[in-house]
């Protein structure tokens, strides 16, 4: 062949040989363009159809002003806890946050915690029966910016003059007693979920809130905060999963923290301990340290898992469904996982009936009414089931994130299943807070990162806990006026729905609520509180 | 330098390792170029052994530069390979790549997989068509197949029999 570059010259292989691979390198392209376009445009068809509106949940309200006054009675775990989310955390927990640091400079409790909004609060009182914890709260809060003082009892608490507000964090028997002596005080409440102990104090409750009307209510649901939870409303507003017919939650745990086997304190005895002031209107009991530190166990002082547990379900969901109080509710379950003496049962089945509970459907009218609430608990393994809400369109995963499936056999989404423009399997929308914008169908691999927690995006260079929004928005409703998310009409309705599931599972029948009477049928000569409040 | 004549075959062999290698990295490119939600910021961030190197590469001030370099590299390296222009420069390009790529995840024992779709030790795709770049980095092969025909001084030497 010729040694030269003169264009005349070549024959047609040799420019074949030069040119060739630029029809390769243009059916590449195109191809690729094409398909990323055709994928774009089949997801934007998606989600203009769903027209779903991804928002996380307003923000509350300024915190500026005078610094509230508040007043903490329980400083156990949860109390503790609670603390810790407005602004004060005990010097035990610092001291060992220090230490995890020290141990692994990635641990970013202690950070997090310092980014944490200031709140404008002092907490100003302390009341908790056990004088171990009451000293490590005064220990801890009593500096230069924040006086605390200790009261032996609520009711000193209450009437000091020195609390605007006051957080409940004890055990289950005593929510609804301190709740109602406070705000007949004109005190803000929080108190701990479930929102009361037995059915008659609920009543007193709700009346207690409603008479004063200037004190601010809210129960501890922080779930009401889940950044997905807006979204999950419009879900069901536009109809997206047709007729539910079925919800499905549950709780999984399998170690002794999670089935409420709590540490006993080296210090606990008679003399650090204010027995009969824990009692308060328990049943009569000798002292007992194990009644004491893992009360949740008996029905005496807890709920188990229907009070625990399941009333943070069935709030998340009534959240977003809105259906109130079942007509009916049925139990069963037993001690299966931890036979220590407990009298809850540690493995529950909860099945609340809704027949007359409609979301809307795209069948003909009147094919379709009714739902069941179904909640499923065990102590004795942690498999993670989700809480799925199932209708006849489609089927909602529901956490952080959201994930919708289109049902194969769907009315509503059949033409797009037949066109093949929808996949039975594949998400037809996800939302995740953690990553920006939502998609419609998402990709293996991008389904594998996120669900690792890998795109997580921190809103407005924080990451901020459900429980501290939840405390937010309480005392912002006291300081800009306003409702939490979750008072009286939502803990009215998930206090009566979790004494039924304990009725149901202690007289081992259906439990039937009269809606128009709003009273839990009893049968006559039967009193429900006992039955409930029964240790055994 | 002096290069070892090959055969029709040997040459059309390498040439069409080289076009499809080309293809597929210009299709990664292309694909990504067009998916304006497409970033490779999981991708590093669940890297293993080399974690700190990865998670600086996706962190907020780099990761947009990254996922940019990332597609102007494959479809440079594409281009280059399937039409044949600087093809040792797309060899070297390529390699660069795939080795950040394979250290990234790479299949060693008893470490995370990530995301795939088959089972390897050692040695994966990654690590296979890097090495086959540098088969074909070893070869001029612009002459037998590539746009660089067009300006080749010196024919003679390399093109086949």
């Amino acid at each position: 062949m010729a040694n030269d570059n003169n264009f005349g010259k070549w024959n047609r292989r040799d420019l074949l040989k030069a040119l060739g691979g630029i029809p390769l390198f243009g059916a590449v392209w195109y191809s690729g363009a094409s398909l990323a376009g055709s994928a774009k445009r089949e997801k934007q068809f998606l989600l203009e159809t769903l027209n779903i509106k991804a928002s996380p949940p307003p923000t509350s309200g300024p915190m500026s002003g005078k610094p509230l006054r508040l007043g903490i009675i329980g400083f156990g775990i949860r109390g503790e806890q609670l603390c810790r989310a407005m602004g004060f955390a005990s010097t035990g927990w610092l001291k060992d946050m220090n230490e995890a640091l020290e141990k692994n400079p990635k641990d970013t409790r202690l950070a997090d915690f310092k980014a944490q909004e200031n709140l404008n609060i002092k907490l100003a009182a302390i009341c908790d029966v056990f004088d171990e914890r009451a000293e490590d709260a005064i220990a801890s809060f009593n500096n230069g910016d924040n006086k605390i003082k200790r009261f032996r009892t609520h009711t000193e608490l209450i009437n000091s003059g020195e609390v605007d507000a006051i957080v409940i964090a004890t055990p289950d028997h005593w929510h609804a007693p301190m709740a109602i002596e406070a705000l007949n005080a004109g005190i803000h409440v929080y108190v701990e979920k479930p929102m009361t102990h037995n059915i008659s104090e609920t009543y007193t409750l709700r009346d207690a809130v409603l008479k004063n009307p200037k004190a601010v209510f809210a129960v501890g649901h922080q779930h009401r905060q889940t950044q997905s939870f807006l979204t999950a409303q419009d879900v069901i507003n536009k109809n997206i999963l047709g007729h539910i017919s079925l919800v499905q939650t549950n709780t999984n745990r399998n170690d002794d923290n999670g089935a409420w086997q709590y540490d006993i304190h080296e210090k606990a005895s008679p003399k650090t301990i204010d027995w009969d002031l824990f009692l308060g209107n328990a049943p009569k009991e000798p002292f007992n340290l194990e009644h004491f530190f893992r009360w949740r166990k008996w029905w005496a002082y807890g709920s188990g898992l229907s009070g625990d547990l399941m009333t943070h379900d069935f709030d998340r969901i009534n959240c977003i469904l809105k259906m109130g109080i079942p007509n009916s509710v049925s139990a069963s379950g037993g001690i299966y996982t931890h036979r220590d003496g407990r009298n809850v049962p540690d493995v529950m089945h909860v099945n609340m009936e809704f027949p007359d509970f409609s979301t809307g459907g795209s069948q003909k009218a009147g094919k379709e009414k009714g739902m069941t609430f179904v909640y499923s608990a065990t102590l004795g393994n942690q498999f993670d089931r989700g809480t799925l809400l199932m209708g006849h369109d489609g089927s909602m995963e529901l956490g952080n994130r959201i994930t919708v499936y289109a049902d194969p056999r769907s009315t509503k989404y059949a033409e797009l299943i037949k066109e093949e423009r929808i996949e039975a399997g594949v998400p037809i929308y996800q939302y995740d807070p953690a990553v920006s914008g939502t998609d419609a169908v998402t990709s293996a691999t991008a389904k594998y990162f996120a669900n690792k927690g890998l795109l997580w995006t921190y809103r407005d260079g924080k990451r901020v806990d459900s429980t501290f929004l939840h405390l937010r928005e309480w005392l912002s409703c006291i300081r800009n006026g306003g409702t939490p998310s979750c008072s009286i009409k939502e803990g009215f309705e998930e206090a009566i729905s979790a004494h039924m599931g304990g009725l149901a599972y202690k007289l081992g029948r259906r439990i039937d609520w009269d809606p128009a009477a709003q009273k839990i049928i009893a049968l006559p000569g039967e009193d429900l509180d006992a039955v409930l409040l029964a240790n055994k | 330098m002096n290069y070892p004549k090959l055969t029709n075959v040997q040459g059309y062999a390498l040439v069409l390792l080289r076009i499809l290698i080309g293809w597929h990295f210009l299709y990664e490119g292309v694909i990504k170029a067009y998916n304006p939600s497409w970033t490779s910021r999981g991708y590093l961030l669940s890297a293993s052994i080399f974690k700190p190197f990865f998670a600086w590469l996706a962190g907020d001030s780099l990761i947009s530069t990254i996922d940019t370099l990332n597609i102007v590299g494959l479809i440079a390296v594409g281009i280059s390979l399937l039409i044949g222009i600087k093809v040792k420069w797309g060899c070297i390009g390529g390699m660069l790549l795939l080795l950040l790529y394979y250290m990234a995840h790479p299949p060693f024992p008893n470490l995370p997989q990530g995301p795939s779709e088959g089972s390897y030790w050692v040695v994966n795709k990654n690590l296979i068509e890097m090495a086959a770049l540098f088969v074909i980095y070893q070869f001029p092969l612009t002459t037998v197949f590539g746009l660089e025909n067009l300006f080749s001084k010196n024919r003679v030497n390399t093109t086949i029999n």
